[in-house]
């Protein structure tokens, strides 16, 4: 399982290996109000975190500028050892260019909490749009790629039909197949279950399941489904006003969880069920 | 227009038609008429292929382009949407030749015609690529694409599908313009209109038969692009992501 | 010489003049316009199906025909049936009814704007179908639709050179002569173009400021 228990909150504390994502100092601010401030934070090559925490506590924003979404006010993003906000210019750093920023953002897929699959198009293409365009696959080989994926989320026969057609669940995990079609080191995944109905939910956390022990990859999850975080995820962070208030393995946060917040937190969502 | 409303409004217009055309002597101004129809439907097609891809030209500049790019693409869109189409006609027709260049009229009324739809046009390509929702570039974020790719693959064709019930009021626009052009001396309907009028003086019958194929073309028009809308959707439903 | 300045400033005093019979076919067009809309507004909200059919008909026959045609229609069809017309009469009436056609709709959207509820609170306190919409729905119906009106009467405001074609001396028609009798166009024809663009920016901007401050106003 996961080794690295050292405190993940000090960037120098001695790692066993190279973190795979690595926020440092790391603030957003909308106007006045402070998102995300100064956060530190290592993930190790697959290493599955939960992140937890009430609605404005800056945890969607965490994955959001992870993937570029957002742009960071202050602190550096390294993504596989690399900056990802910015590049190496003359011994310093600086704000990245739009052809820097996609070599590293390669590393990184995200799955929407509204899917987000493109209307236009079929489930395959979907799929095949971006290795095609993006990574130069040939159409065979993208096509070989993103059947083998949708096959394995359990949607081989609906390579042909069309988005509007498919169930919350079904669409959910053709995102899924969509993202990893474009073999992402990183995958994140921002409250990808919240928009379903719940009988849809389990077939999405399987196909979550399966793919990440599968392609050993390495997951940040915003999630409000504690159940699946407490049996697959290495270690939950708990988001409150932009910091992270507490952190660990899960039986820890879940079961005895050390600070008054979290334990308010986890005490309102249990009891809402 | 509603559906309804279009279906009343040919069928009206048809049997006005087939009774004016029952009046004796309509052999006199017919042939003339359907002369400067043509005319007409050639200014019209000419002059709507020139708007669309100035529109387009001009609401990428203005989005996407370098800032003297995209204000030449504002100054463009201004002067053509803040003056009148007769006013831009005359300029290309009466002003241009004393500049030195001179053009036919044919080429200045197309010319005219495509640039002054082509302002609004622009603005109707800007709010229908402005219309596709952001999670849609945020997902071509996600899979790492260009945001050249990215609006050619994913946003423009999204867009294109909004903003065909636009043009098709634009093209409308342009096909009733085109009568502007008998004042520069081109043949058009309305120039056969006034000179079948001089010929025989069976004004009523003439203009109220020009007001018909004027009314005719444009449900043609209608048709048209409610035809090409449901072509542009195939089995996607108008104006929602998934 | 591409621009002769001195021309231009003696052009200039005419061509203001004559932006008089411009601006006063505009006013009386836009009114025209207004009143007229409203009636077409009202006539196609009728329970009566003819009156519904035929009111859209014709509204949609002016609104997708050329305002030139109907222009020449008024001058030279009305007198075959005793009605003659000076240009300017004709030029001012085409104008109104054409952009009558396109105010109608704006009303028709403003009404339907207006929520159910108080067509149904002015049933409920028994008020006339006249006295509802004369006090309660259309003092409801015209403010946000007013920057729609607005640019109206800056397309009209434009369209006003299309009266050069029967002759009426506004700006255009005004420019043209002063072209050929001077055998150089480039000044009053650019002159007039500049006029209008002016006046159009002005007005866009003024609509602009009108439609941000009636929709801060606060509403129910």
């Amino acid at each position: 399982m996961n080794d690295m228990t050292s405190s993940p909150l000090s960037p120098t504390a001695s790692d066993t290996q190279e973190p795979m994502v690595r926020f440092s100092g790391v603030t957003k601010r909308y106007g006045d109000l402070t998102v995300l401030d100064n956060l530190d934070l290592d993930v190790a090559p697959q290493e599955k975190v939960a992140i937890i925490g009430p609605s404005g506590s800056g945890k969607t924003t965490v994955l959001r500028m992870l993937m570029t979404l957002e742009p960071i006010d202050e602190g550096v993003i390294y993504v596989d050892g690399k900056p990802l906000t910015h590049m190496e210019s003359n011994g310093g750093l600086v704000r990245a260019n739009e052809k820097y920023l996609r070599s590293v953002r390669g590393n990184i897929g995200m799955v929407f909490q509204h899917f987000n699959l493109f209307p236009h198009m079929t489930v395959l293409r979907n799929c095949t749009e971006a290795p095609i365009n993006v990574l130069g696959l040939s159409k065979a080989e993208a096509e070989e790629r993103a059947v083998e994926l949708l096959e394995l989320v359990g949607l081989g026969d609906k390579l042909g039909e069309y988005p509007q057609r498919l169930s919350g669940g079904q669409k959910q995990r053709v995102a899924i197949a969509r993202a990893l079609a474009m073999r992402p080191k990183v995958m994140l995944f921002d409250e990808v279950t919240s928009a379903l109905d719940p009988e849809l939910v389990g077939e999405v956390l399987n196909a979550i399941r399966m793919l990440g022990k599968q392609f050993q990859l390495t997951m940040l999850m915003v999630t409000h489904q504690m159940g699946f975080a407490k049996e697959f995820a290495d270690r939950v962070c708990f988001f409150y006003e932009g910091k992270i208030h507490e952190e660990g393995p899960p039986e820890e946060i879940f079961n005895s969880p050390k600070r008054e917040r979290t334990q308010q937190f986890l005490s309102a969502v249990l009891e809402a069920g | 227009m509603p559906l309804k409303s279009i279906v009343v409004t040919a069928i009206v217009a048809f049997a006005a038609g087939l009774v004016f055309a029952s009046f004796a002597g309509y052999e006199l101004f017919i042939p003339g008429l359907l002369e400067g129809t043509w005319i007409t439907i050639q200014i019209t097609v000419g002059g709507a292929l020139l708007a669309v891809v100035a529109a387009f030209i001009a609401a990428l500049a203005r989005m996407y382009g370098p800032a003297p790019i995209r204000w030449l693409a504002s100054a463009y869109i201004e002067v053509f949407r803040g003056t009148s189409a007769l006013v831009q006609l005359f300029w290309l027709f009466f002003v241009l030749p004393q500049l030195g260049v001179t053009l036919s009229p044919m080429t200045s009324a197309i010319l005219a015609l495509g640039l002054n739809i082509g302002a609004y046009g622009a603005e109707v390509v800007r709010g229908a690529i402005n219309g596709v929702s952001r999670d849609q570039w945020e997902a071509t974020i996600a899979l790492n694409m260009s945001r050249v790719l990215a609006l050619r693959r994913i946003i423009l064709p999204q867009a294109f599908v909004a903003m065909i019930p636009p043009w098709g009021n634009l093209f409308i626009e342009l096909l009733k313009s085109t009568a502007l052009v008998s004042l520069i001396t081109i043949s058009d309907l309305t120039f056969r209109a006034q000179q079948m009028n001089q010929a025989t003086f069976r004004t009523l019958e003439i203009f109220t038969l020009v007001l018909l194929i004027y009314l005719g073309i444009s449900l043609l028009i209608t048709f048209g692009m409610r035809a090409l809308e449901r072509v542009a959707t195939g089995g996607i439903v108008r104006g929602r992501a998934s | 010489m591409f621009w002769d300045w001195d021309y231009a400033f003696d052009v200039l005093p005419v061509l203001a003049k004559a932006s008089i019979v411009t601006i006063q076919a505009t006013l009386a067009g836009f009114i025209l316009a207004l009143v007229l809309g409203l009636v077409f507004a009202i006539m196609r909200m009728s329970r009566n199906r003819a009156v519904t059919g035929a009111t859209t008909a014709v509204v949609e026959f002016i609104r997708s025909t050329p305002l030139l045609i109907q222009i020449f229609f008024i001058y030279f069809v009305l007198p075959e049936f005793g009605i003659v017309l000076d240009a300017f009469l004709a030029g001012t009436l085409a104008l109104g009814i054409h952009y009558a056609t396109y105010c109608s709709e704006v009303y028709r959207a403003g009404i339907e704007a207006i929520p159910r509820g108080q067509w149904e609170a002015a049933t409920a306190l028994n008020l006339s179908p006249a006295t509802t919409f004369k006090d309660i729905i259309i003092p409801q119906a015209i403010p946000p639709v007013v920057p729609a009106l607005g640019n109206y009467l800056v397309a009209l405001f434009k369209e006003t050179p299309l009266l050069s074609a029967i002759a009426v001396l506004e700006l255009m028609q005004t420019a043209k002569i002063l072209g050929s009798q001077n055998f150089r166009y480039i000044e009053p024809i650019t002159l007039v173009g500049v006029f209008f663009l002016i006046f159009s920016l002005i007005a866009s901007a003024a609509i602009r400021y009108a439609e941000r401050r009636l929709s801060t106003i606060g509403k129910r």
